[in-house]
This record gives structure tokens, sequence and C-alpha cells, in this order.
């Protein structure tokens, strides 16, 4: 493979340290190597230019079958951006539902390399495996839902942690799946008779479990195997007024629980999107942030790693396994919905959504995101996301940063807010003068979610052994500048490597890389219970057999397998 | 005003879209650059004097250009997309999208015009002086932003799906139309002054529709409320009101309910 040296950039990298230094980086290999084994490099001037490793995204909807329920029922989201193909880029449409296509270049334009599909449904693990299949240059993996699982449900009614291991793994092998979601515990499953969960004592009708069981096992099943990353929740009660106290139940419920993996992250749970969970008041008038209450949490418990799920203040389509908030969505706004019900294993909704900068209510939720990464006491532990496409498209990460790193930038918005005083009045953010660093922004975006996903051995920095992963950037940090150049400069970055091989070169795709499936083989001890669980479930209830269920083959492209020997 | 000529010289083998010829488009342009502007025909561009004849000059702004198309116009699209003022005279029948999202100014069609005219459309005019196809004034598949302001008059017939999820503005048909009216509207008025069929407001949540001649079925989720008198587009006649869609949500003013109304006409 060609041998490139990245010569004279601006380094930022939260592995080795690197906070703007001026030096070289090298691949050799597919591999981020010493700069001294090059023979005959291909030489790459990054003279005036910041460098950094590929972008690690932690939680996106960007395949399976609820993100094509949404591209289905949204043609008018690809109504005037269809892009036709040219050169070696394949045809593209689509803003807050892209293409596979679009999906996999607007992610690499980032900068960024490797990408979670956030909520696989086990039955549909096929249609998801095929998405990814056809999203070219990232990595990815996907994450198979457990909340709401019968076979959970039953297990951890009697807190049946080793059997609930046991169906873990198993379901991580059959779907190729890459760790353990749960989202709305017990709520998804309580739709199926028009309920939900509020809090994380509400139980589960028939199942008769609460959420906090169901959270607490899942934590320790996860444990029990060691698996790369923790589990990674969607908490009870999410988007409604005064639920911060239900975001912290769910914390508290880690605590006391010691990581047991030998993947190098020190969580043992990942909170998703927290700024749609860090709501106070009793009403949407009254409404207001409680992102200090929940960083004063995070900051102070090591054990746990959350991502900030932005909103941008577009128009997008949500989309979540939370089939009642979908509803409850929809009675809001009154625009389409489309509800789904996945056999014995979780359901799904979406909803289009536009975040107005003219309504009080999204000002206040865009605060509310900013907030919990500015109060970050260790930018290590909480990530840069929008629940894409939830809170808003992917492609706004550059404006996310934009707003992070410049006081200016926000005010601007606070501005352009048709309800400035009153979203000033229910938020702490116009208070705060904190401006991150590319530094900051480095771990929020690689080292961070790739340590967190237990990856730190492959992503997230420029250390030699790492993966070739590295992104180029027309941003000299050392020059004045205006906050539009920052969104400007990292939309677009000037050369991208993806395992080695240059798939931007001067903005422009020049490959579509070999994207890798990353998926975890557990093994865990012989189960004949739960393999006749398994057996006589799919007997009695499921509308497919085992045969027809299981994903491998020409399902995965490039299946990249993490093993992980839990026997004992 | 200047006026600009095109003139079609070339029918496409399979359909010309042409959402370029606008006043916008056209606006500040003397016809040598009139003719480079951008066509396709399938996944191929072209050039507009490719397929026209273009003779005149356009005006500096908008505003101040007309633009007179003549031949045969079946098979083009698109024309007056998105325009914001001036004027545009169709000599022909025309196909697709006639003044979609069009925002100002007027286009007037001499024949008649295929489906999705008015798209979207927030101001301005468009006259059809043949039949209208279906889709009239509705919004964009999949979008709920239909037909939001600005006035489509039709001389003669209009197809089905008229004014699906109509927010504002005025439809005037003189002819007769077909099934599904207002579908899913918030707003707007249409006037039908001949008969129409069935499904007329369903899932309508607020505005109005007169109807002057026969309806075959009335949609279940209207309620008759009263007779009255009205005055609509000029002319008098007495009316029966329904009320609807009985089966959606409605919003209340002043504690009271707003129902999108169906006014039929009893006697002239």
């Amino acid at each position: 493979m060609a041998e490139y040296l990245i010569k004279n950039g601006f380094i930022f990298d939260p592995v080795l340290g690197i906070k703007g230094d001026v030096a070289d980086v090298a691949i050799k290999d597919g591999k981020i190597v010493e700069t001294t084994a090059l023979s005959s490099p291909k030489v790459i001037d990054a003279t005036g230019k910041t460098v950094m490793a590929g972008g690690v995204d932690v939680h996106a909807h960007v395949a399976g079958p609820k993100v094509n329920i949404g591209r289905n029922f949204r043609p008018e989201d690809k109504l005037f951006n269809c892009t036709p193909g040219h050169g070696i880029e394949r045809m593209q449409g689509g803003f807050s539902v892209p293409t596979t296509i679009r999906t996999g270049y607007n992610y690499a334009h980032m900068g960024y390399t490797t990408v979670m599909e956030a909520a696989m449904p086990p039955l549909y693990a096929r249609h998801t495996h095929e998405e990814m299949r056809d999203t070219p240059i990232l990595d990815q993996g996907a994450y198979p839902v457990f909340g709401n699982n019968w076979f959970v449900l039953e297990y951890l009614k009697n807190h049946e942690i080793e059997n609930t291991a046991a169906y873990i793994a198993w379901l991580l092998r059959a779907t190729k799946g890459y760790a353990v979601k749960v989202v709305n515990p017990g709520g998804t499953e309580a739709w199926g008779w028009g309920l939900n969960c509020d809090n994380v004592h509400d139980p589960v009708p028939y199942f008769d479990i609460t959420p906090a069981q169901i959270i607490k096992g899942l934590i320790e099943a996860n444990e029990y195997l060691g698996l790369p990353h923790s589990m990674h929740m969607h908490a009870n009660n999410l988007g409604n007024p005064g639920n911060y106290t239900t975001t912290l139940d769910s914390f508290k419920l880690s605590e006391g629980i010691k990581p047991n993996s030998k993947f190098g992250r020190d969580q043992v749970m990942h909170h998703t999107h927290v700024q749609f969970h860090s709501y106070g008041g009793d009403s949407w008038a009254n409404v207001e942030s409680r992102a200090k209450d929940i960083m004063g949490y995070v900051n102070s418990h090591d054990n746990i790693t959350i991502d900030m799920g932005q909103v941008t203040l577009d128009e997008t389509t949500t989309m979540t396994a939370d089939g009642p908030f979908e509803h409850h969505l929809t009675e809001l706004n009154h625009l389409k919905w489309a509800n789904a019900d996945v056999e014995l294993e979780t359901g799904s909704g979406v909803v289009p959504y536009l975040y107005s900068p003219n309504i009080k209510v999204c000002g206040i939720q865009w605060c509310i995101g900013l907030e919990l990464a500015l109060l970050a006491k260790d930018p290590m532990r909480i990530f840069l996301t929008t629940d894409h496409p939830n809170a808003g498209p992917f492609i706004r990460y550059p404006r996310i940063m934009k707003w992070l790193m410049s006081q200016e930038a926000r005010d601007q918005q606070f501005d352009a807010f048709k309800y400035k005083d009153k979203v000033i009045e229910a938020t702490n953010l116009a208070g705060m003068d904190r401006e991150l660093n590319l530094y900051e922004i480095a771990q929020m975006t690689r080292a961070g979610p790739a340590k967190s996903l237990g990856l730190s051995h492959m992503y997230g920095g420029l250390a030699p052994g790492l993966d070739g992963d590295v992104a180029v950037y027309d941003f000299n940090p050392n020059e004045p500048y205006a906050p539009d150049d920052i969104e400007k400069a990292f939309s677009n970055a000037k050369h991208l490597f993806k395992s080695g091989v240059q798939v931007i070169s001067d903005h422009e795709i020049a490959n579509n890389g070999n994207k890798r499936t990353l998926w975890v083989n557990a093994k865990a001890n012989e189960n004949p219970q739960v393999m006749r669980d398994i057996k006589e479930k799919f007997l009695r209830y499921y509308t497919v057999t085992l045969n027809n269920y299981e994903g491998s083959g020409h399902y995965l492209r490039n299946p990249h397998v993490i093993e992980v020997d839990a026997t004992q | 005003m200047e006026t600009v000529t095109l003139t079609i010289k070339n029918q496409p083998g399979l359909f010309l879209e042409a959402d370029s010829i606008t006043p916008d488009a056209f606006a500040g342009k003397k016809a040598e650059e009139i003719v480079d502007l951008p066509v396709y025909v399938g996944r191929e561009q072209f050039r507009l004097g490719d397929y026209f004849e273009v003779s005149g000059n356009a005006g500096a702004t908008p505003a101040e250009t007309k633009i007179v198309v003549n031949g045969d116009l079946s098979r083009v699209k698109y024309i007056g997309m998105k325009m914001t003022a001036g004027e545009i005279v169709a000599n022909s029948n025309a196909d697709m999208y006639v003044g979609a999202w069009m925002q100002g100014g007027k286009i007037t069609v001499n024949g008649n015009v295929d489906a999705f005219a008015g798209t979207g459309m927030k101001g301005g005019e468009i006259a059809i002086k043949g039949n209208a196809g279906n889709y009239l004034g509705a919004a964009y598949r999949g979008d709920w932003r239909g037909m939001a302001g600005g006035k489509i008059t039709v001389t003669g017939n209009a197809g089905s799906d008229l004014g699906t999820f109509m927010n504002g503005g005025e439809i005037v048909v003189d002819g007769d139309v077909d099934v599904h009216v207002a579908t899913h509207a918030e707003g707007g008025r249409i006037i039908i002054k001949g008969n129409a069929k069935r499904r007329l407001g369903g899932q309508m949540v607020e505005g109005e529709i007169y109807v002057f001649g026969s309806i075959d079925v009335m949609m279940p989720g209207f309620a008759y409320r009263e007779d009255v008198d009205v005055d609509v587009d000029g002319i008098k006649g007495r009316f029966a009101l329904y009320e609807g869609d009985l089966g959606e949500r409605h919003r209340k003013r002043k504690g009271q309910t707003i129902y999108a109304k169906l006014y039929q006409r009893i006697e002239a």
C-alpha cells in the first residue's frame, strides 16, 4: 500500500497529548507509523492546516428499517437536493435522511471515518447490514436493541444475569451487532398496550418488571461478558418537561458497578442524546434547562459517558425505537407519523420535525445541548452528536463546533431567536464564556468516543499502531479567524485518509475506501436453557425461522470481528 | 416591460424540464444569453436555444420581464417554477408543474395544463384557460406545505386531488372537478362552479370549499349546519353549510371550535 507523510500540520491529538504543535504524521500499510518507518512516501503538505485523527461518531441513525421508513415517507426531504453521479461519486440525495451513498460521502467530507448505527432491531439486522454495506468509506457497527426484548424482560425479572449474558452473546453473533442498546427500557413494550414507562419504577405491563431492573441487569450482563462498549442507553421519559429526575435516577443505577473490559473503557453506562433528557419545569410553558444538575452528576461519576444530542435548528426527521415518544410528538406537531412493532423485540416511530428559532422551546433545547458540553470537566467523556437525524442532521457537526468554540457565534444565534429573552431566562448558556479549543474538540469527536466504544486500539488518535485514519483541514488555529471559518473548514476536509487510503484529495472524493463492518463475537459458556428458550420462542412466536434471522455472509462488507472471551 | 418570445422548434424525445423559463432566470439577459440557459431531457443537459427560437431581450428585473411562449408545449415541464415577479403567457397546452412554488407575478396558459400546476405556490396568479390536471395547487409528494397564497383560476375542469394540503390562497374552477378536494387542507378557499364527485374535504382542518353544482357523495365527516346566504366570487346565492372533517383535530378561537366549511349552492 501507498505510504503517506503528512508534513508540518498543526496536530491536535488527545492520544499523544499534542495540542497544536507542528509535526508530521506517517501512514504505511493502513496504519500510522513512526516517520522513520517510511521509505518513499507521497508527501502531503499540511503547512498551516489542522491535522486530526478521523472522527468517530458514537451514535447516529444512518442505516436500517426506520431510517428507510424516513426516506420512504419523506420524498420532500430529497426535493431540490439530488445530485447526479460524477467521477467516482454515485448519485446522491436527501438532507435529514440522506441516501447511504451521501451518508458515507458527507461524513468523509467532515473528516469522519467511523460511524456507529445507534439502534438496530435484531429482526431487521439483515436490512441494517445491507444499508451499511452500501455506505461507502466508513467503518461501521450497529447496536441491537435489548431494552424491550421479551427474552431480556423474562430473564431479568428474576435477575438471571448469566442467562441474559448468554442471550446477548447469541444475539450479537446472530445479528452481527456491536453493543447492547437500550431504548426507553420497558416503555416501548408497554406501548404495545398503549402505555409507556414514565420513570424507572413504572412497571412494564404483563412482564411486571421495572425499567430500573432492566437497566441494572443489562449493565451487569454487559460487564459479565466484558464487551468492548458499555451498555448504551436512551432512558425513559425522553423529551418531556421535568424529565431530568428520571435521567438522574437512571444514572444512579450504574453506581457501584465497575467496568470489566479489556478494551480500555472506564464507563459502565453510556447515556446518549442527554439534551433530550435534561429538562426541568412541568410543562412546555415553563420548561427550563437542568444541564447543571445533569453535568454535576456526570462530572463527579467517572463510570458514565454521555453524548450531546445537540439541536441544530433545522427541519429534520425524528426516528427512534421509542414508539410512544413518536406518537406523543405527532400529537404535538400534527405532521405525518409512522409506527412499527417489531414482534418480540422492539418498536419504532418516525415523525418529521421543524426545530424553529422562532419557537421558544427549540431555543431552550439548543441551549441545553451546548450547556452540557460547556459544563464538561472531562471532554473525554462527553461526545458531540445530534442523535442524527433526531435533533438535526449530522452535517451540522462543524456548526456545533463553531458554537462550542465561539461565544460570538452563540451570541449571533441568541440574537436570531424570536424569544431571545425567554430562552435566556430558562437556560444558563448566555452566562457561559467558555470556548472550547481544538484539543477539546478532538477529545469529544475522536479520542473520547473511540475509548468509550472500546476501540482506542484502532481509532481516535495518531499514535503509531492505530489505523491510518487522518483528516487534514484548511484551518490555521494560530491566525485570526471568524466563527464561520470554523464551520467552513470542518465541513470540508482538504484530505482524508481511511485505513491508509486517501479517500479525499483536495476536497474531492478520490476513493470509495474499504469500509469495514465491526461486530463483537462474545464467547460465553454453553447455556442449554437459553438455546432452548430461543428455539421455543422462534417456534411459537416469531414470524421467521432462525434460518431466516441470522445475518452473515454477503450481508457484511469486510467484517471485522472483535473477539471477546467470556467463558469461565 | 420588455418581452421575450420563445417559439419551440424541436420537440424533445422525452420531456423537456425547463425550470429556467422564468422572468427571474431571464432578467437582465439578452436573447443571445437566454439561449444558453440550461434545460434537461432525461439525464442530459441542453441549452434552451436547442429547443426554442428566442427573440427579444428581458427587462432589468423579473418584474419588468414578460415571456411569451409559442408552439406545442405539451412536453415542457416546470414553466414559471419558483418565479417571483413578471409575467409568462404560454399559448399552448403545457405539461406538469406550471408555476410550481411560484411566489409572485402572473402566468397565463392558453390551453390545458397537466398535473401539479401551482404545487406549493406562495403567491402570484395562474390563469389556466383550458383544463387543469390532477394535484392543482397541491403539495409536493410527501410534503404538508401545499398552496399557501396567490390565486389559481381554471376556465375548464380540474382533475383529482385539487388543493391537497392547501394552507391559503384561492382556487377557482369554472367547470367540474374529480375526486379528492382539499384533502388535509388547513386553510385557503376553493370555489367549484361546476359539479364535484366524492371525497371533498377529507381530513380537512380549516378552509372553505364552495360547490355551485352537485356533489355525488358527501363525506361522512361533514355535518350539515344551516342554510346561509353567501356572496362568493361576485356571485350571490343560498348555500347549505356543512362543517368538518369531524374526525380531525380542530383548534378553538374564543371558545369556539373552528371547522373547515363546505358550502353547496341550493338556489341561485
